[in-house]
């Protein structure tokens, strides 16, 4: 099986996308993709070495096939000693490999996890049940600037992730860029990121966390420095948002839950929508970001998904069109 | 040596069970008790297996609307509960209950009635956690449950308490069958199997069973932590109470990485056993295959943290856990070579549980090398929590313990039944279990790496899984269809196999010495024992005579060279055992719903477990042994 994967090898630059491990564009991301190279080469050697050896036995078996006696004493004793002085020969060479493979495992560890005396950016990313609140430190103010499910990293850059979470155990994992590292209530955890190829990719919780584990992404934008400044200073300014009934509606029935900065809501325990528009998505990944999809997820939460801390908000028809429309302005 | 038909008579007198229902309620023979377990494990297997196909039928189409979350999250906390604690650890448990008083030529296990009573308590683990299912009140958070998630404010309700409580059931049983095969091992082989001449079966259930024994423990005591949390509002697990959720995962793994090997060591001895009688040499490498299992049993206790390197533990201590975890690849490797060794230079016939045997190996070393990838505490950031995990445990548990058990059941079938399995139909089993299982996980390790990770009900379209999950889904139905051909040619062999006799394979190992199916007293004589492989060197058995006749009794001997110490009584059938299981399952379902039935059960077990250990006048006389030629 392993030497079919093998055999894939040359094919799985087909087996990329946004979400995977196999297609690198991170420093963290590289590395381990390297290693995880070294071990598929020393398991391919190491499987057509056992199924030889399966397939010799197996051959010598067909070669004294219906032989009915027991071996006789004296050469299988013979044969023994032989097999005796290869025993060792088999556990040097395991050993061996494995020492290889502990080694290069060791350097692959400490090249991810080398503290970087200064990242370039600090954030905040802190798993909910299912969504992710996200925090830039901003570099002007040294305030905290918030969004969610969605991460933007300036290219070539060192960021810190701080990766915490509010309720229970998530994971953070976006395999284009690092591996995987859980968010548990009451620690932190730190991973540093260093992004190399431009684009978008798309993480998920990786850690069983309830219902809608399976609808807890995030959007990954790498995008360069300057577009990557200009897109922090737009999402630190507020909102301006266009007053009537949508603001109205909003205010009275969502305001609890989520912010708009510069609209007077500042719920805390949902999303902050102060640039909603702007995401690509929608309810953690769920729903691309239109204006049809903000007036159904608005309608019909826990139709779209079912269990999301999202209530079903009793809203006439035409409260949810003002509300959709107000939301889509906010960009 | 042929026994004459008045010891059999009086044999068959001390010996027999009460007869009908009372006889099913009290007997305490062990073959009668294992075959419950194994029974009672199959079915499991097999509605286990159907969820499994339901949720490979769920995850075939992105976006696909056969089963909800909540669904969902139920049937793959089902499925690896019931697989893992009910089906795997039991089905293993069953094999030694089942064979190690046969092949230490014994009447019967050290503690026949606890024997009956583990028996019992597992099937109340069973009926806890699929009754509740009936009932709607299935587990839902995953075969292990992390808090917060399982905590009192995240999962309000008994379905987190279901699961834990299941929990206690099945160790305390696994618990009882484990002290039970250890004492049989310890103190009842035969005179002359001095440990150097013990089989490497009787090694692998030994070297288990002290594992189950000190990892046990471990979750008992992380469960009932997790039940005092949600119960009696104890914060053991809450942060906000300066609680500690991690202190949960470092019990609850010291305890599942040791499972893992509880599953995988007993295995080892059946791939042994199969090995030497169809390669018709013995085992090349005893001693080597022997220190191995000692040393992956040392070593299982180590390595626990491999499971939890993404939840950024000091990177020293990772460093240490990924040595420790790929060191396990030293004496599992040399037991590989030590098979092939030893079928290449015998004269190997490949029937069909050799066949497992097999497959065995070109599956689990795959299980293997996906095991020394997820060692390293580097790369598993990128396996860990995704499909190449469920991958990597299935080639490992399905290839490396559920292979060798099939091999093992179909080389053992005559022995318990009497009748041999038909060949033809055990080959289309083989082919359609194996290609099946490997066509419907291999493509999970690319999955994996493809970021698809585990426990996810749905994923959008355009994430390029749709392709290898329909093919994971034709493999896994493939196995299903395999697994069914397996368990119909097993029924059907039952009354149409053709006889066995009592040593079929020509097998060198005691347990097939007398008849098939054996009868409740096993051997008519006391075996005595000179050699590993006492059926090929001796043309004719050497037997001991003294252990009495018209009463239950057995030989106990010494621990290192099992010399004959004394006569032992043993226990006669008792409704007790059952009586007290029922006390404790009492016992076990209140204390889901208030802490004073922890009080108020107490008093019906101590009843019960008065009535068990009354004291009998009937006393075993001691007299002097025999040896007989």
């Amino acid at each position: 099986m392993k030497a079919r994967l093998l055999a894939v090898c040359p094919l799985l630059h087909g087996c990329g996308g946004v979400q995977s491990a196999l297609d690198p564009g991170g420093d963290q991301a590289r590395a381990l993709f390297s290693l995880f190279a070294l071990m598929m080469w020393v398991s391919g050697v190491v499987y057509v070495v056992v199924a030889g050896a399966l397939s010799w036995a197996l051959w010598r078996a067909w070669r004294y096939r219906g032989a009915d006696s027991r071996a006789d004493g004296g050469m299988t004793l013979r044969i023994d000693r032989r097999l005796a002085q290869l025993l060792p020969l088999a556990a040097g060479a395991i050993i061996l490999g494995l020492t290889v493979l502990i080694t290069a495992s060791f350097f692959a560890d400490r090249a991810l996890f080398a503290t970087r005396a200064s990242p370039a950016l600090e954030v905040r990313v802190t798993g909910h049940q299912w969504w992710w609140r996200i925090q830039y430190r901003d570099p002007v103010s040294y305030g905290w600037v918030e969004t969610a499910n969605e991460l933007h990293l300036p290219q070539g850059q060192t960021v810190r992730l701080v990766l915490g979470a509010a309720d229970v155990i998530h994971s953070f994992w976006v395999p284009n860029v690092a591996g995987k590292l859980d968010m548990i209530p009451g620690r932190t955890n730190l991973l540093d990121v260093t992004a190399r190829r431009l684009g978008w990719y798309r993480g998920q919780c990786a850690e069983f966390c309830g219902t809608q584990h399976a609808h807890m992404a995030l959007a990954v934008k790498v995008e360069s420095p300057a577009a990557f400044r200009a897109w922090l200073a737009a999402q630190r300014a507020p909102a301006t948002p266009a007053a009537g009934r949508g603001a109205a509606v909003f205010q009275v029935a969502c305001a609890a839950c989520h912010a708009i900065r510069g609209a007077g809501a500042a719920g805390r325990a949902g999303p902050d929508l102060t640039h909603v528009a702007a995401r690509r998505s929608l309810a953690a990944g769920t729903l691309t970001m239109t204006r049809g999809n903000l007036q159904g997820w608005i309608a019909q939460p826990q139709a779209i998904k079912p269990g999301t801390s999202m209530p079903q908000i009793p809203l006439t028809p035409a409260d949810a069109d003002a509300v959709a429309t107000y939301l889509a302005t906010l960009r | 040596m042929t026994p004459d038909l008045d010891r059999r008579d009086r044999l068959a007198l001390a010996w027999r069970d009460p007869p009908g229902w009372w006889g099913f309620l009290t007997t305490v023979d062990h073959k009668r008790i294992a075959a419950r377990y194994i029974v009672t494990a199959v079915l499991l297997l097999f509605l286990a297996g159907l969820l499994a196909l339901d949720m490979r039928w769920q995850l075939s189409w992105a976006e696909n609307t056969r089963m909800g979350p909540q669904l969902y999250n139920e049937s793959f906390s089902l499925h690896g509960s019931t697989m893992l604690f009910l089906v795997s650890v039991p089905a293993m448990e069953a094999m030694a209950l089942w064979l190690v008083p046969l092949m230490l030529g014994q009447r019967n296990m050290a503690f026949p009635r606890l024997g009956a009573f583990s028996y019992w308590l597992y099937l109340g683990g069973v009926l806890t956690l699929w009754v509740a299912h009936a009932l709607d009140v299935t587990p839902d958070l995953g075969w292990f449950e992390y808090p917060p998630l399982s905590g009192p404010t995240y999962a309000p309700g008994h379905r987190a308490d279901i699961w834990a409580q299941m929990i206690t059931f099945t160790e305390v049983a696994a618990l009882c069958a484990s002290v039970n095969v250890v004492a049989t091992i310890l103190k009842m082989r035969p005179p002359g199997m001095t440990l150097a001449r013990m089989p490497v079966f009787l090694w692998a259930m030994l070297v288990a069973s002290l594992m189950t024994i000190l990892s046990m423990p471990a979750i008992m005591l992380v469960t009932s932590m997790l039940i005092a949390d949600r119960l009696v509002s104890t914060h053991f697990f809450a942060p906000a109470a300066h609680g500690d959720v991690l202190l949960f995962q470092h019990l609850f793994w010291f305890f599942g990485h040791p499972e893992v090997y509880i599953i995988f060591i007993p295995a080892t001895g059946f791939v042994s056993s199969i090995v030497e009688t169809f390669a018709r040499r013995r085992l090349f490498g005893h001693h080597v295959l022997v220190l191995a299992i000692l040393a992956i049993g040392c070593l299982a206790f180590g390595l626990w943290v491999h499971h939890m390197f993404a939840v950024g533990l000091p990177r020293l201590g990772n460093d240490f856990y990924t040595a420790a975890s790929m060191a396990i690849a030293v004496p599992a490797g040399l037991q590989i070579f030590c098979w092939i060794a030893t079928i290449a230079t015998g004269r190997t016939w490949l029937a069909t549980p050799m066949l497992w045997v097999l497959g065995f190996v070109a599956t689990f070393v795959l299980g293997g090398l996906s095991g020394v990838m997820t060692a390293s505490a580097a790369l598993d950031l990128q396996l860990t929590d995704s499909y190449f995990v469920v991958a990597h445990f299935h080639y490992v548990l399905v290839g490396g313990a559920m292979f060798p058990l099939f091999g093992a059941f179909c080389y053992w079938y005559p022995k318990a039944t009497g009748r041999l399995m038909s060949e033809r139909w055990g080959r289309v089993a083989f082919a359609l279990i194996v290609g099946g299982f490997n066509l419907g996980f291999a493509p999970m390790h690319l999955l994996g790496l493809m970021g698809m990770p585990r426990r996810v009900y749905t994923y959008p379209a355009g994430m390029g899984w749709d392709a290898l999950n329909q093919v994971a889904t034709l493999g896994s139905a493939i196995a299903v269809a395999g697994g069914l051909v397996f368990v119909a040619n097993a029924l059907l062999s039952y009354s149409r196999g053709a006889p066995a006799g009592a040593n079929p394979w020509g097998a060198p190992t005691l347990e097939w010495a007398g008849d098939s199916p054996s009868p409740p007293w096993n051997l008519a004589y006391t075996p005595v024992v000179d050699s590993l492989t006492p059926l090929w060197d001796s043309p004719v058995l050497r037997v001991m005579d003294g252990v009495a006749l018209e009463r239950r009794e057995v030989v106990v001997t010494s621990v290192v060279d099992a010399a004959p110490l004394y006569r032992q009584k043993s226990a006669s059938p008792s409704i007790w055992p059952f009586v007290a299981a029922l006390a404790v399952t009492a016992m076990f379902l209140g204390s889901i719903f208030t802490p004073w039935a922890i009080a108020a059960g107490a008093l019906p077990i101590a009843a019960a477990l008065t009535g068990w250990f009354w004291p009998q006048r009937e006393r075993a006389t001691t007299g002097p042994l025999r040896v007989r030629s």
